[in-house]
């Protein structure tokens, strides 16, 4: 890791949010959904309680980690150093395969490890296969995520 | 039930000097404003009982107070989610002074964004939630995160980097006229507008509102009392505030359809408590931190249909002479970023008669706050 990456922001996690990067240190892309046998909606981000039925019993569903992209964005400074010094890079929003309204921000790289930039900007587009992968950042593990066709 | 319309109006307005850097703090300006203000309207401060100000506000109502000369004070309230709160001030003062817990209000916002520091600067006060989930991946501005609902916007509905030049054009032609915006003498053409450097692509530099330091204000008193005042009364003819069903902020990522945000719910409120729809509305004050939220906010308050927001601000329809003259004193893009505060301000101007780029006649005004945050809005009426 060079030491521009180690200076990436962690993710500031909270007690709703905890078992994602749990499941993540895994490499499992789990989701949070309602426990209550007559309900089952997946919800994220995740919440003390379902929107749908009120129920307070959840379980945290796994992935097949496909996707599409929904939409991108090519940021540029000013930014926070360790983003500066990767600009332009790519942030993308997935829309999941096994559930398309639960959508999660992310970065397109050209493999699991490889920096924020390493995708041509001009690749990026709304609708692209994608499937999740797993990085280590500064002691946390981050989904990232491939074109399934690159 | 007896309601808020025209039951309120705003008898005065105060502003300092907009720039990229004042010398004077945050109090000062805000006090400068307010006393201002109430000059304007012709009531001594010891007769304001009731102030109304943002979340963001750094200058508290007991600081504001006592500077200023308030007499006992009876009501006071802040309004969350930044630039969303603008108009909610307003309405706030005009439900307590309607329903008789005070008689005078004062709405203020006064902010250093132009010198101060940049709030998505901080790393160490991390919003917990749905900042995990969005910032550690290099979404980290206001800008980026509405760039992403703005490129999918574009690729649903077929908008294009042209119809958001021509919003900034709009505002930038306006301040050109108005000699208290910061951009009153730097014209925009498209050229520099299609070659200026990117901030978050889609959006490039000219899409961003300004960095300002300076302060706003307003009076609010009954419409009875309103009669009696130094100024020609702008009627609160109705308000609203907007937070939809499963709306996630600036990050609305999350629900069925992240691209109707707070204008629709806002819209529907307001609209209900009018004598008079979208189609009757002369001039607008449309929030502006980003271009893209003109072209939502015309679909969310019923401008025009879903996805028609872009092909609405073609033939120069946001112009003085168009079929919506938007931001007549520059907004945030061009006049000042006070957190939508002089948006406000020119709408009172429009009505009053005295805008700097004054619309014929102009006899309703739409003002809204920020659109991709829970907002507010207000719907004004000359006298
Ligand atoms: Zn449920």
């Amino acid at each position: 890791m060079t030491e521009s990456e180690s200076c990436y922001l962690s993710p500031v996690i909270d007690d709703d949010g905890a078992p994602f990067w749990h499941y993540a240190a895994q490499s499992q892309l789990r989701i949070q959904a309602c426990a209550s046998p007559a309900c089952g909606e997946l919800r994220f981000p995740p919440r003390p309680c379902c929107p749908h039925c009120g129920s307070f019993e959840s379980e945290w569903r796994l992935m097949s980690g496909r996707g599409r992209i929904w939409s991108y964005v090519v940021p540029h400074p000013p930014l926070l150093p360790a983003y500066a010094a990767v600009a332009p890079y790519n942030a993308i929003i997935v829309e999941l395969a096994d559930a398309p309204r639960i959508r999660l921000v992310g970065n397109l790289v050209a493999s699991a490890d490889a920096a924020l930039n390493s995708v041509d900007p001009g690749r990026l587009r709304i609708g692209a296969k994608v499937q999740v992968v797993f990085t280590d950042v500064d002691g946390v593990t981050m989904p990232r995520w491939v074109l399934e066709r690159p | 039930m007896a309601g808020l319309k025209d039951a309120t109006a705003i008898v005065g307005i105060g502003q300092t000097a907009f720039g990229k850097q004042l010398p004077e703090s945050e109090k000062t300006l805000a006090c400068r404003a307010i006393l201002g203000a109430l000059d304007d309207a012709g009531i001594a401060p010891s007769e304001v009982d009731a102030f109304a100000s943002y979340t963001m506000e750094e200058t508290d109502e007991v600081e504001v107070a006592k500077a200023v000369g308030a007499g006992d004070v009876t009501f006071f309230s802040k309004v969350g989610f930044g630039g969303g709160g603008s108009c909610a001030t307003v309405a706030h003062l005009a439900a307590a002074v309607a329903t008789g817990q005070a008689s005078v209000g004062v709405a203020w916002r006064s902010r250093k964004r132009g010198s101060g520091p940049r709030p998505w600067k901080n790393t160490a006060v991390q919003l917990p939630t749905p900042a995990q989930w969005t910032r550690p991946y290099g979404l980290l501005r206001p800008a980026d995160e509405i760039a992403m609902l703005a490129r999918r916007y574009m690729h649903e509905y077929g908008a294009t980097r042209d119809h958001l030049f021509n919003v900034a054009l709009a505002c930038r032609n306006r301040a050109n006229q108005n000699p208290a915006a910061m951009m009153y003498e730097r014209p925009l053409t498209r050229d520099m507008y299609m070659t200026a450097r990117m901030i978050s692509e889609p959006l490039c530099l000219f899409d961003n509102c300004l960095e300002t330091d300076g302060a706003l204000a307003c009076v609010i008193v009954s419409a009875e009392r309103a009669r009696d005042c130094r100024q020609k009364p702008v009627y609160v003819h109705s308000v609203a505030q907007g937070l939809p069903s499963q709306h996630h902020g600036m990050v609305n990522y999350w629900n069925d359809d992240p691209l109707t945000g707070p204008a629709w719910t806002a819209a529907r409120h307001l609209w209900k408590q009018a004598d008079f729809g979208p189609e009757d509305v002369d001039v607008a004050q449309i929030y502006d931190a980003f271009t893209p939220l003109i072209p939502l906010s015309l679909e969310g308050y019923g401008f025009c249909g879903r996805g028609e927001g872009g092909a609405f601000t073609e033939g120069g329809a946001l112009e003085i002479g168009g079929r919506l003259p938007l931001n007549t004193g520059g907004g945030g893009l061009s006049e000042a970023y006070v957190h939508g505060f002089n948006l406000i301000n020119e709408g009172v101007k429009q009505l009053r008669g005295i805008s700097t780029a004054q619309v014929p006649g102009a006899g309703t005004c739409l003002v809204t706050a920020g659109e991709g945050v829970p907002t507010s809005a207000l719907l004004l009426r000359g006298a």
